[in-house]
């Protein structure tokens, strides 16, 4: 497996290989339904639950409604603390931006803390281009770095992999990367960890370049914000002599008050924990205390033109808890490479089309992902309505129309390969403008319905291909309404 | 009270059987009963699958037919949650588009009067026990629409659990879903059937003999992947069970 996403087959081709994959089936579902359960656990504690829920929808409506006025606030703030403000309309900039910063400090590595913004840009491979090298340091991001995979979780990018696994990638890998893993490594956890350990302490020792994303930003005081489980962000945030944070601009909140609603939603929406172990924040540089030299990356791509579309924008609300995928039956039986994206699952399935367009196959095919069933929806901490999310996404997708492209108002065209299905459903709507012509079609196919087959040939075996067809009644209900007088004549 | 039957047109063509078990239960009830000859299609189809357009004709089609009745009551969470959840949005999305509020003035008297089957019976009839006898091991599947849609909650439970002679048991991952999601089922058919066996393993561990759910459109991909893997049970819209009586028993 390769560590890019470009040029990924369309969901449903990506899912068939993951539905037939039994390990993967069975790891997924294991992890997924562990932390299902959890999560219910330490949701159903808080009495407030739905109060939270509503405000932190609003809070972040509210922010995204003057996203404008607080990036400059936050600007303001962060220059006032000592650091340096850069701006990035898309991913290639942003990665610039960055491998720049780094090459003027003149150190060829960083150690990173986990971050979906630097994963959604590819910074590691930019990097990598430019002679740095990017250590990822979460425990998951490192067992998928270190084993040239590709995250398929938001929260647990190596979801996919079981301890097995795991082992075999740190005994075959972990020496190209610095330290080996220990003689005789075995799959047990503590081992594992103690492995990872070993190996990530020499890389936060040495370095002098600490590269992170961040949860929240602070406007009124430019402070920045990161959760995790491992402390290991702790190091990298705190060590280095240059800190680089790569944001996307839709993490703002406007106060420190606004950060009480989401550091009890978020841990107990993502690792279903009542406070996470460790939540590391900072202002602008200190004299003799953390980095030198602190630089904020603010990120666009594509999130102003999300922005501008009143159904789509809510998607900005989110913040990457992944309790959505958690839930999600499609996830759980796809799992998280067939989404094409870093940001797999429910959510992905309404970030990345929306982030990227709906030009390329994968992203077309990622609004049907979903059966609708709305249990993202139902655990969503910030009340993401994804189900509608979707909905107008497919919308997009068949009937094109007006969007939002680098600030540009485009109009789509119509995508392809929906011609049948548009000719379909245009036909439908036809025939159930009319009661008389249903009628006539009922009517067809209760007569001729000894001469139905089982299964369908062609495209049909999409239904048959698994699952009996329905046998067709002698007659439709509206007949019998009509022959017995709505049953008062006493006929059956 | 004038009561439409909106019975869908997935009941309609394929499951009149259900059709016939509502008439026949609300008949019981005490209700007057009337089937519109001139309905449809509520338009769920082509608006989740992305023809929210093609959906308009059909929703005015809706409230053209229905929208005299008192109450239009429907055996199908997912139709009911069309019309109630839906029909607004597509209003709001029609304002949005410069259209005004032609359309949801057009559909807004027959969103409130809209009932699932079991909310109906609950609610609106306020019963709970509808003198119903079903002499079987059933095991209830909560379909999404009605249950994270409409809210459904208990009531189907409820209802179900006041028949005599029924015995019921609970369904492990009642809440997941079945996998159908209209053309999911068709477009990610890996996935949905996937899905469906899962839940098909699930209803067979209860060693219940029926499944019984309140959505045909969801019983038709369980009861097909049941036929299909060669399960002994059988799916089971809760009208027929509701219906069925010791005089007149459902088989």
């Amino acid at each position: 497996m390769s560590g890019t996403f470009v040029g990924m087959p369309a969901f449903p081709k990506a899912a068939h290989e993951a539905v037939h994959d039994q390990t993967l089936r069975g790891n997924l579902r294991h992890a997924t339904h562990t932390i299902r359960a959890k999560r219910e656990k330490a949701v159903s504690e808080v009495s407030d639950w739905a109060a939270l829920r509503e405000a932190g929808k609003r809070i972040k409506d509210h922010t995204l409604r003057h996203l404008d006025r607080y990036l400059v606030q936050l600007e303001e703030s962060v220059t006032a603390a000592g650091g340096t403000v850069h701006w990035a309309a898309d991913a290639d900039e942003a990665n610039r931006i960055v491998a720049d910063l780094v090459k003027a400090t003149g150190e060829p590595e960083v150690v990173k803390v986990k971050s979906m913004a630097t994963q959604e840009i590819g910074l590691n491979e930019a990097l990598e281009a430019e002679g740095i090298r990017a250590y990822e340091t979460d425990l998951a991001e490192l067992i998928v770095q270190l084993g040239k995979d590709r995250p398929s979780h938001i929260l647990v990018p190596a979801i996919h992999r079981n301890r097995g696994e795991i082992r075999d990638i740190f005994r075959g890998e972990m020496g190209e990367w610095g330290r080996p893993a220990p003689e005789g490594l075995t799959d047990t956890p503590a081992e594992l960890a103690e492995a990872a350990r070993l190996h990530l302490r020499e890389k936060f020792l040495r370095a002098k370049v600490g590269v992170s994303g961040a949860n929240f930003m602070i406007a009124e005081t430019g402070t920045l914000v990161v959760v995790e489980s491992e402390g290991n962000g702790r190091m990298c945030l705190t060590l280095p002599e240059t800190l680089i944070s790569v944001v996307g601009i839709e993490k703002i909140l406007p106060t420190w008050r606004d950060l009480e609603v989401f550091l009890q939603t978020l841990p107990r929406s993502s690792t279903a924990e009542r406070m996470n172990p460790y939540t590391t924040m900072w202002t602008g540089t200190t004299d003799g205390d953390g980095p030198e030299n602190f630089h904020l990356v603010l990120l666009d791509n594509g999130r102003t033109d999300s922005l501008a579309d009143e159904v789509g924008r809510q998607a900005l609300r989110c913040i990457r808890c992944s309790a959505c995928l958690n839930v999600c039956p499609v996830y759980e039986r796809a799992g998280g490479h067939a989404y094409g994206s870093v940001y797999p699952g429910p959510i992905g399935a309404i970030l990345s089309p929306q982030l990227r367009g709906v030009g390329s196959e994968i992203d077309a095919s990622l609004p049907y992902a979903s059966s609708l069933c709305g249990a993202c929806y139902e655990v969503c901490p910030v009340a993401i309505d994804i189900p509608e999310v979707l909905v107008h996404l497919r919308e997009r997708v068949v009937e094109g129309g007006a969007v939002t492209e680098r600030g540009n108002k485009v109009v789509l065209k119509p995508a392809k390969g929906h011609a049948a299905e548009r000719a379909a459903m245009r036909a439908a709507r036809w025939a159930f403008s009319r009661p008389g012509a249903l009628r006539a079609g009922q009517r067809l196919a209760s007569r001729t319905r000894r001469l139905h087959p089982r299964s369908l040939p062609g495209p049909g075996k999409a239904w048959s291909g698994s699952r009996d067809l329905p046998t067709v009644p002698k007659e439709p209900f509206r007949d019998w309404w009509q022959r017995t007088n709505g049953g008062k004549d006493g006929a059956k | 009270m004038r009561v439409a039957l909106f019975l869908t047109c997935v009941n309609d063509t394929l499951y009149p059987d259900t059709g016939r078990a509502v008439v026949k239960l609300l008949t019981r009830l005490g209700v007057d009963v009337d089937f519109p000859m001139a309905q449809t299609c509520c338009g769920q189809a082509h608006y989740n699958t992305g023809y929210r357009h093609e959906a308009e004709p059909l929703a005015r089609h809706f409230s053209d037919v229905f929208g005299e009745y008192e109450a239009i009551v429907t055996p199908s969470g997912s139709c009911g949650a069309m019309v109630r959840e839906l029909y607004p949005r597509m209003g709001e999305r029609a304002r949005a588009e410069g259209r005004g509020d032609t359309l949801s003035a057009t559909l807004a008297p027959v969103v409130p009067k809209t009932y699932e089957l079991t909310e109906f019976l609950v609610d609106m009839l306020g019963v709970t026990d509808v003198g119903a006898y079903y002499p079987h091991k059933v095991t209830y599947h909560p379909t999404c629409h009605g249950l994270r849609g409409l809210g459904l909650g208990e009531r189907p439970r409820r209802l179900l659990q006041a028949v005599k002679g029924l015995e019921l048991v609970e369904l492990p991952g009642a809440e997941e879903c079945c996998g159908f999601g209209g053309t999911f089922a068709l477009k990610n058919s890996d996935v949905s059937a996937a899905m469906g066996a899962d839940k098909v393993r699930n209803a067979e561990s209860t060693g219940a003999e029926v499944l019984c759910a309140a959505d045909n459109s969801c019983l038709m991909h369980i009861g097909g992947t049941m036929a299909r893997l060669s399960t002994g049970m059988r799916p089971v819209h809760i009208a027929e069970i509701l219906a069925s009586t010791e005089e007149e028993p459902a088989v």
